[in-house]
C-alpha cells in the first residue's frame, strides 16, 4: 500500500484530497490528512462579521463533512515532520510514515512578534479580524463605538489576501454611513507598503479609492511596536500615529511545525518551486496554498489554481514522469468596495492587475479594477462556491493559467 | 539596459540604479553607492551588514529580509533602521550591489 500524506485540512489540503481520492487506486493507495481543528473555517467571511453582515455559524462547518470516504482524516496538532525519513510525527503519539508529502499547513497571525500588540490594549480597543474569535469581539465593540480615530495596520508584508485590509476600510466607511456616525469617525490606513496596493496600476487605482471615501493613507510605515499605554503604534524610525481603536493585522507566518522540522524560511514558510510546487530540495514533497514562500498571493483563489497544477503534477510525478512548471502565480481576487459594490483584480507573477473584462462562461463577463454590483455578487457568491465546488475540488470555470482576454493594458 | 562607472568600472545597472549584476560588484562600489542614497559614512557595523547580505546571497541565492538579517546576521531590527533610514532592506542591497528586492504581493 503506498502513503499520500497531507498535511492540513483547510482550503488547499481539502481539496487535493478531493480531487486525489476519485483517482488513485483504493487497493494501492492510502490517503491520510491530518488537521488539529475540527472545525473548517471560511476565512474570507471573517471580513464581514465586524460589520455584522456575517456571524460565527456563517462562517463554519464540521472539516470532516467535506472529505470523500476512504480518505482517513486524523484530528490532532502535527509534531514533527521527519523528511529524511519519509516521516511525521503527531502530538497525539501517532507516527505516519508516507511515500509522498502535501504541505498544506497554511498561515496565520502572531501578535507576539510585536512590541506591546498583546499588552494593555489587546481586545479592549485593539483587534484583528484575521481570526474568528477577533472578528467577533471588534463585531461586538463596534456595535458600540460611538466613534474616533481608527487606524487600519498592516505590521509587515507578505500577509494573506494582501486585499482584505482595504476591504475592511472600504466596508468601515460604508458601515459608519450606515450607522449615522461617518462624520465622527476618522480612517487612517497605515501599510508599508509604498502604495495602497503591491502592484503599480492597481495601487493607483485603490489609492483613488482610499481618497474618495476619505480614508487617509501612510505608506510606507514600518510598524516596531505598539504602546498601548498612549494608544500608539510607533516605526521602527520612530514615527508615531495615534489610534483610539486598532485594526491589526499582525504578522503572517506559517505554522510552527515547519519551524520544528527545520524545513521553513524566516517566516516558516517553506521553500517551494514557483511553477512545480515541489518543496525545494526534495522530490516526495509538496507544498500548496499560504504554506509556500512563492512570491504569489496567498489567497484561496490561488490555492485552487496551485491544486489544479499540483493534482497533474502528482498523478506525474508517481508516473515517473517530468513535472511540468505550470503555476503561473495566478491570483484571481474580489474587493469588497462598500455600498454593495465590489472591484475584482485578476493577474500572476509577470502581469500586474490590468483593467478590462473577465469572462466568465455561463455567468457573463465582470469588470476588472472598475467597481461594480456584480463585482459585489460574485464576492458573495463565492461563499457558496468554497463550500460546494471549490473545497469539493470541482472544476470551476477559471483556468488555473490566467488569460489575457479582455484585459487593457494602458 | 543603463549603465554607470563607478570605482572605474562600468555597470550595468535597472532604472532605479540597482546593480544588475552582483559580480560586478567591489567593495570600492559600495561608498559611491551608498552616498546615493544618502548615506555619507560606512561604519564597521554597516559593512557587518553589507558583508553578511553579499554572504547570504551567494549562499542561497535571495536577499535576505529583516528578519533574516536579525535572526540570523544578528542585527537587531530598530539598529539596522539607523544604519540605513527608511528602507533598510532595499537601500542596504543597493550598496552591497544586489539587486532590488523581490517586493511581496
Ligand atoms: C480575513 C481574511 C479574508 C480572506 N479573504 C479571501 C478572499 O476573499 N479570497 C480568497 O481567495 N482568499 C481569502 N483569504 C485567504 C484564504 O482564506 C487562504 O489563503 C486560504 O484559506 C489558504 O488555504 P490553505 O489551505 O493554504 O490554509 P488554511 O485554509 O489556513 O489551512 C491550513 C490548515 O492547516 C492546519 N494546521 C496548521 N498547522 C498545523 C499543525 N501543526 N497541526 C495540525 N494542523 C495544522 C490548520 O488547522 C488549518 O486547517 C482570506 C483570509 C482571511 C484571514
Amino acid at each position: 500500500m503506498k502513503k499520500l500524506l497531507i498535511l492540513g485540512g483547510g482550503t488547499a489540503g481539502t481539496m487535493m484530497a478531493n480531487k486525489l481520492a476519485p483517482v488513485l487506486d483504493k487497493n494501492e493507495w492510502q490517503i491520510t490528512v491530518v488537521d488539529q481543528e475540527e472545525t473548517h473555517y471560511y476565512q474570507p467571511g471573517f471580513l464581514f462579521i465586524p460589520f455584522g453582515i456575517y456571524t460565527r455559524e456563517d462562517v463554519i462547518k464540521p472539516r470532516h463533512d467535506f472529505f470523500p470516504s476512504g480518505v482517513e482524516v486524523i484530528i490532532s496538532p502535527i509534531e514533527v515532520i521527519e523528511p529524511d525519513a519519509n516521516r511525521v510525527k503527531l502530538s497525539n503519539g501517532r507516527v505516519l510514515n508516507y511515500d509522498y508529502l502535501i504541505i498544506a499547513t497554511g498561515s496565520h497571525i502572531e501578535p507576539e512578534e510585536t512590541e506591546g500588540l498583546k499588552d494593555g490594549g489587546w481586545r479592549e480597543n485593539i483587534f484583528d479580524f484575521y481570526t474568528l474569535d477577533g472578528a467577533v469581539a471588534l463585531s461586538n465593540y463596534l456595535k458600540y463605538w460611538k466613534g474616533g480615530k481608527m487606524v487600519v495596520n498592516i505590521v509587515e508584508m507578505p500577509i494573506k489576501c494582501p486585499v482584505a485590509p482595504l476591504e475592511f476600510v472600504f466596508l468601515a466607511d460604508w458601515w459608519f454611513t450606515e450607522q449615522g456616525i461617518r462624520d465622527k469617525v476618522e480612517i487612517e490606513y497605515v501599510t508599508p507598503l509604498p502604495g495602497a496596493f503591491t502592484k503599480p496600476i492597481a495601487s493607483r487605482f485603490l489609492g483613488q479609492f482610499l481618497e474618495k471615501k476619505n480614508i487617509k493613507l501612510t505608506p510606507e510605515f514600518s510598524t516596531g511596536r505598539v504602546d498601548s499605554g498612549r494608544n500608539k503604534i510607533i516605526s521602527w524610525d520612530e514615527k508615531e500615529i495615534d489610534y483610539d481603536l486598532l485594526v491589526t493585522i499582525p504578522t503572517n507566518m506559517g505554522s510552527e511545525v515547519i519551524a520544528r522540522s527545520g524545513l521553513g524560511d524566516d517566516l516558516n514558510f517553506i521553500p517551494t518551486d514557483p511553477h512545480t510546487l515541489m518543496a525545494k530540495g526534495y522530490d516526495n514533497i509538496f507544498v500548496i496554498g499560504d504554506a509556500t514562500d512563492l512570491p504569489s498571493s496567498k489567497a484561496g483563489s490561488v490555492a485552487h489554481f496551485e491544486a489544479e497544477v499540483l493534482f497533474e503534477n502528482f498523478l506525474r510525478k508517481i508516473e515517473g514522469r517530468e513535472l511540468l512548471p505550470k503555476f503561473d502565480g495566478h491570483a484571481n481576487c474580489f474587493i469588497e468596495s462598500g455600498f454593495g459594490k465590489g472591484i475584482l483584480i485578476d493577474f500572476n507573477y509577470d502581469v500586474e492587475p490590468l483593467p478590462g473584462k473577465f469572462p466568465l462562461p455561463g455567468v457573463g463577463p465582470f469588470s476588472l479594477l472598475q467597481e461594480t454590483r456584480m463585482n459585489h455578487w460574485g464576492k458573495m457568491m463565492f461563499r457558496w462556491v468554497y463550500w460546494n465546488l471549490l473545497l469539493k475540488g470541482a472544476e470551476l470555470p477559471i483556468e488555473a493559467e490566467m488569460n489575457m482576454a479582455g484585459k487593457m493594458r494602458a | 539596459m543603463a549603465t554607470k562607472t563607478l570605482a572605474g568600472k562600468t555597470v550595468e545597472v535597472d532604472e532605479e540604479g540597482f546593480l544588475v549584476n552582483p559580480d560586478d560588484w567591489t567593495e570600492e562600489m559600495a561608498p559611491l553607492l551608498a552616498e546615493q542614497v544618502g548615506i555619507y559614512e560606512l561604519t564597521d557595523r554597516h559593512w557587518e551588514v553589507i558583508r553578511f547580505m553579499r554572504k547570504e546571497y551567494k549562499e542561497r541565492g535571495q536577499i535576505p529580509t529583516v528578519r533574516r538579517i536579525k535572526n540570523v546576521g544578528g542585527i537587531p531590527t530598530k539598529e539596522l533602521y539607523e544604519l540605513f533610514p527608511e528602507g533598510p532592506a532595499k537601500k542596504a542591497a543597493y550598496i552591497a550591489g544586489l539587486g532590488k528586492p523581490q517586493g511581496c504581493v
